[in-house]
């Protein structure tokens, strides 16, 4: 989807988020030169051409004790995949969910899925339920928690853009 | 630990990961919804935000849409992890760096604003650190939202 110059001014000027103040698309307008009613719709316009998936509070889930992390990843035959995530999908406790190619011989896995939890012990069950649930029982899997966060912050897109502001801006993708 | 929120303070991280009003004063929106005054919530953000248990009040941009991004992996021997892991980290387009459990131990995703960019990236970090670096872009995505109804206890 193509962005406008102004699409990415905006993008830009909302990079590390919104002013805590009461009137926060005002100040960001007047950072870019746009009224606070244009800011509001630019934002808006983003939303529903799906450039941005949501606006709001960002929560730190490590922060907020979420510790069990898991990448269930198993190899699935490429015509079974979407039926599959489906499936898991319809798991309240799955929370992201996506296909990547395979990196053979290393990395032979297909399917991506995240349960990020409390408790471990919980979380495998739920990996366990999810196995069965999308009729994954057999074929190969791994499941890989995290062990050490060495680095987590917004995603940053617009180094190197050309209407780029002295910061580099951190927005996150969700879930990439 | 920050899992030590008020009631209020649980309501508000809760509800409003998404959909933030878009009118001229969304905190004051927020605050009636939750039944308190603007400055409180503002005062709460403001808070919560200096504890670590939220990183901002913005936007979580559509992967893809306004860049690239990639999930890489690499197999490193224990005794180089710590070096490898800070060396990854050192690159502003690495935003998640994590160790797993699994041969290939450690995970991260690199987003730039172009493909050509993130393999650079790639091939930089390959190069330097003669560890292979697998390359594992999204192909397709099926559920990519954190903005999930938390769990308190």
């Amino acid at each position: 989807m193509a962005l406008s110059a102004a699409d990415r001014r905006l993008l830009a000027a909302i990079e590390t988020g919104l002013p805590l103040v009461p009137r926060p698309f005002l100040v960001v307008g007047e950072r870019i030169g746009l009224t606070e009613a244009e800011v509001i719709e630019g934002l808006r316009s983003l939303l529903a051409r799906g450039v941005l998936r949501r606006l709001g509070i960002v929560v730190r889930h490590h922060e907020l004790g979420y510790r069990a992390n898991a990448m269930t990843v198993w190899d699935v035959p490429d015509e079974m995949v979407r039926d599959a995530a489906a499936r898991l999908v319809a798991l309240p406790f799955v929370t992201l969910c996506y296909r990547r190619p395979r990196r053979l011989p290393l990395w032979p896995y297909n399917l991506f899925c995240m349960i990020h939890g409390r408790d471990r012990a919980r979380v495998e069950a739920e990996i366990e339920e999810a196995t069965r649930a999308a009729g994954l029982m057999g074929l190969p899997r791994a499941v890989l928690f995290s062990r050490r966060r060495f680095k987590q912050q917004g995603a940053r897109y617009t180094a190197g853009w050309p209407a780029q502001g002295e910061a580099g801006w951190t927005t996150s993708i969700a879930g990439s | 630990m920050a899992t030590n929120l008020s009631g209020t303070e649980q309501r508000l991280v809760d509800e409003f990961q998404r959909d933030l009003p878009l009118v001229e004063r969304p905190f004051a929106a927020v605050a009636e919804r939750l039944g308190i005054d603007e400055a409180t919530v503002l005062a709460m953000l403001g808070r919560l935000l200096a504890d670590g248990v939220i990183s901002r009040v913005g936007a979580v941009v559509e992967p893809h849409a306004a860049g690239w991004s990639t999930l890489a992996a690499m197999a490193v021997p224990d005794w180089a992890l710590p070096q490898i892991a800070d060396f990854v980290s050192s690159f502003p387009e690495v935003n998640h760096n994590y160790e797993r459990e699994h041969h290939l131990n450690l995970w991260f995703v690199v987003t730039a604003p172009s493909p050509e960019r993130v393999r650079q990236v790639l091939a930089t970090i390959e190069y330097r650190t003669g560890v292979p670096v697998l390359d594992l872009p999204l192909e397709e995505a099926f559920r990519l939202d954190l903005g999930f109804r938390l769990q308190w206890h």
